[in-house]
């Protein structure tokens, strides 16, 4: 099972001609993603790396039956990029991008409201099915098969969980990495929606920080409606407040979005917190189902 | 990207938003000139007020009112050059180099307005509250609905009668209503027309005359945006801002300057925020945040690694690495590039992981510099809080 992506998922890369969009299309094909094409606006009709170049994601669609889009386009045109495979109704939008200004995700989010596709990101590293499907920048040889479903806000303390759980023999259903950015696509709930339904799921680790009430959202859902364990860490319990920690998302304001108030909020709701970013992995394995430790 | 008041006040006026009338001096000859036009204008008084990027100047003394020329002479060269503390600024304060002087007005009530972008609602907010002048979160903690909220249909802005709504549930005079939805959505225009992160009036005032003005301003802009605003590139003042942080953003880092004396340098705003944790639970206290980044090449490592050499305070490094973007390799190449460059002395603990961690591995091997290669975080952190200290 696993979520949101699979072995049959058929993907275009926005952006494909890009030193970025180039590098990381080989390393998704590598890994076993089935990347079928690229769109670059004025490019179409020519071949890159071996795949068919596109104007337009409804041509990229039409012609390769994609059902995933990557988006690898500069921050200027990124919202658009989102917006060109919404209306062309690709089910699964990924935006690695980061840097989008705030009004213009403004727009692509309000595009987004009646639309069929699900957006992850942006500023994100995107979503992988370890062994099966690989969609965005993670570094994909850390990644093992398994019970554990990952959600998080961040990139690279994303692969410092998988990593601390690979290590420990402890696979992954799949992890998606949700983004920085004040405005995104899929959110934590969402997510966790998605693992409670799934089968392969056994347990979660959510991966929050400072800023926002996502985490606070995410606590209210697991009190009301998770069925497996969760585990929680928050970034930046040392951030000063009105400081932006290099995501634009990750601020405390007006005294609001601390990680001290988010912990508490989410151990009322039974999750279980690792209170260093280097036992995530220990947390983890405190909470998972003997079953699936075999 | 922050702004003074007299610029935030300056791009107000261009949307027809009314605010007093003055002028910015950075010597008591202008203040002197600008004091006495608006005297001669039949200005009652004038008030002198202290243009820092920070809140609470007032309470810290950096906003004065004065009856006649000569004492706001006297009030801007008091000012000017002063160090204002006040509860954003931290200990240190910041020194006053301009002033803005401007008219005073018969103050009738003193409302708030406020817009920013909703995270839950993915739209922009526009906020009022008749309880003006005290700190909104205050506000927002003892009494929520004291917050008059609309939200803003992307594409559409403002629409005069959302500015109505709010302006009768403010408990402006039918006769002002008009000026007020004249004035809110010259707001909600200046907002989205600049990119605006924040833009806040407060307070926003009635006068005994009937009139509205923006009586103080505040807009914080959205950096990501920037690019397509060269306008308002042009105000910042890096005079507001921490040199090295200044340093850091012509390079692209996000650094931010902290207390403690273990410099970490980190790939992913996540990890870095992480790292500066576990450093902490180490019994450390990290001298910063730097995060170099996705796509950050060897030369942006080597100018990561100056800004973060240049912090005096520093007395170790920790250098936490996953790599996704970014290539161990290229960081490798670029941390032994710096080291070289810098002639650094300081201990450096290194914890790399990801793509070519190998080859990056070996880049620092090769490079026959001391480095302490650690294999996890927790150890990471241990080795190189026990090597600040022990400087």
């Amino acid at each position: 099972m696993a979520i949101l992506v699979d072995k049959r998922t058929r993907v275009i890369v926005q952006g494909l001609t890009g030193r970025e969009g180039t590098f990381h299309a080989k390393a998704c094909a590598e890994y076993g993603t089935r990347i079928v094409g690229g769109v670059t606006p004025g490019k179409g009709g020519t071949t890159h790396e071996g795949w068919p170049i596109f104007n337009t994601v409804q041509e990229a669609v039409d012609k390769t039956d994609a059902d995933a889009s990557v988006i690898f386009v500069p921050p200027p045109f990124a919202a658009d990029a989102i917006m060109e495979a919404a209306d062309a109704e690709v089910e699964l939008i990924v935006c690695i991008t980061e840097g989008i200004p705030t009004l213009d995700m403004v727009r692509a989010w309000e595009f987004l409201q009646n639309r069929r596709s699900r957006l992850i990101g942006p500023n994100c590293p995107g979503i992988i099915s370890p062994s099966k499907c690989k969609i965005g920048i993670m570094p994909g040889r850390i990644h093992k098969e398994g019970p554990v479903g990952i959600v998080s806000r961040s990139g690279t303390l994303t692969y410092e969980a998988v990593y601390q759980l690979t290590t420990r023999g402890i696979g992954q259903s799949t992890a998606i990495g949700i983004g920085g950015d004040p405005i995104i696509g899929t959110n934590f709930v969402d997510a966790l929606e998605l693992f409670n339904r799934d089968p392969q799921t056994e347990a979660v680790v959510m991966i929050g920080e400072i800023g926002g009430n996502a985490e606070e959202s995410a606590a209210e859902y697991v009190k009301n409606h998770m069925r497996k364990p969760v585990v929680g860490f928050i970034a930046g319990q040392t951030a000063p407040p009105g400081r932006r920690m290099g995501h634009a998302g990750a601020i405390i304001s007006g005294g609001k979005g601390t990680a001290v108030e988010k912990i508490k909020v989410m151990q009322a709701a039974g999750i279980k917190i690792a209170t260093s970013p280097a036992a995530i992995g220990e947390t983890l394995l405190s909470v998972l189902p003997a079953v699936a430790k075999a | 990207m922050k702004i003074h008041e007299y610029q935030a006040k300056g791009i107000l006026k261009k949307y027809g938003v009314a605010v007093p009338r003055g002028e910015m001096a950075t010597t008591r000859e202008e203040a002197e000139r600008t004091a006495g036009n608006l005297f001669s204008a039949g200005a009652s008084g004038v008030v002198v007020k202290a243009q820092i990027h920070a809140g609470g100047r007032g309470k810290g003394g950096g906003v004065k009112i004065a009856k006649s020329v000569e004492e706001a002479v006297e009030l801007a060269g008091k000012m000017l050059g002063m160090r204002l503390v006040t509860h954003q600024t931290g200990p240190e304060g910041r020194i006053v180099q301009r002033l803005l002087i401007e008219e005073t007005l018969p103050i009738e009530k003193e409302l708030y307005i406020g817009i920013l972008v909703d995270r839950e609602e993915g739209k922009p907010v526009f906020m009022a509250s008749a309880a003006g002048g005290m700190e909104i979160e205050q506000v927002a903690a003892q009494n929520p609905q004291a917050i008059l909220k609309e939200y803003i249909d992307p594409g559409m802005g403002l629409e005069p009668f959302q500015a109505r709504k709010l302006a009768f549930q403010l408990g402006l005079k039918p006769q002002q209503v008009n000026q007020a939805v004249q004035f809110m959505t010259g707001l909600y225009k200046a907002f989205e027309d600049t990119d605006a992160s924040l833009l806040e009036i407060n307070p926003f005032i009635t006068t005994t005359d009937g009139r509205l003005f923006a009586l103080d301003a505040k807009i914080n802009f959205d950096d990501n945006a920037l690019f397509r605003h060269p306008d308002i590139r042009e105000l910042r003042d890096v005079d507001e801002e921490d040199p090295l942080e200044v340093e850091a953003s012509k390079y692209n880092l996000n650094y931010i300057k902290l207390d403690g004396n273990v410099g970490c340098m980190v790939n992913g705003a996540g990890l870095a925020m992480a790292t500066m944790d576990i450093v902490k639970y180490a019994g450390g206290m990290p001298a910063n945040f730097l995060d170099v980044g996705g796509g950050a090449n060897a030369e942006q490592v080597t100018h990561a690694f100056e800004i973060l050499l240049s912090d005096k305070s520093v007395k170790a490094v920790l250098i936490n690495i996953f790599g996704g973007i970014l290539r161990v390799d290229t960081l490798a190449t670029g941390v032994v590039e710096a080291a070289r460059k810098t002639n650094i002395q300081l201990p450096i603990v290194l914890r790399l992981e990801g793509t070519n961690v190998e080859e990056g591995r070996e880049i620092l091997k090769q490079s026959g510099l001391n480095f302490i290669v650690a294999e996890t975080m927790k150890d990471a952190a241990e080795q190189v809080v026990a090597a600040a200290n022990a400087a």
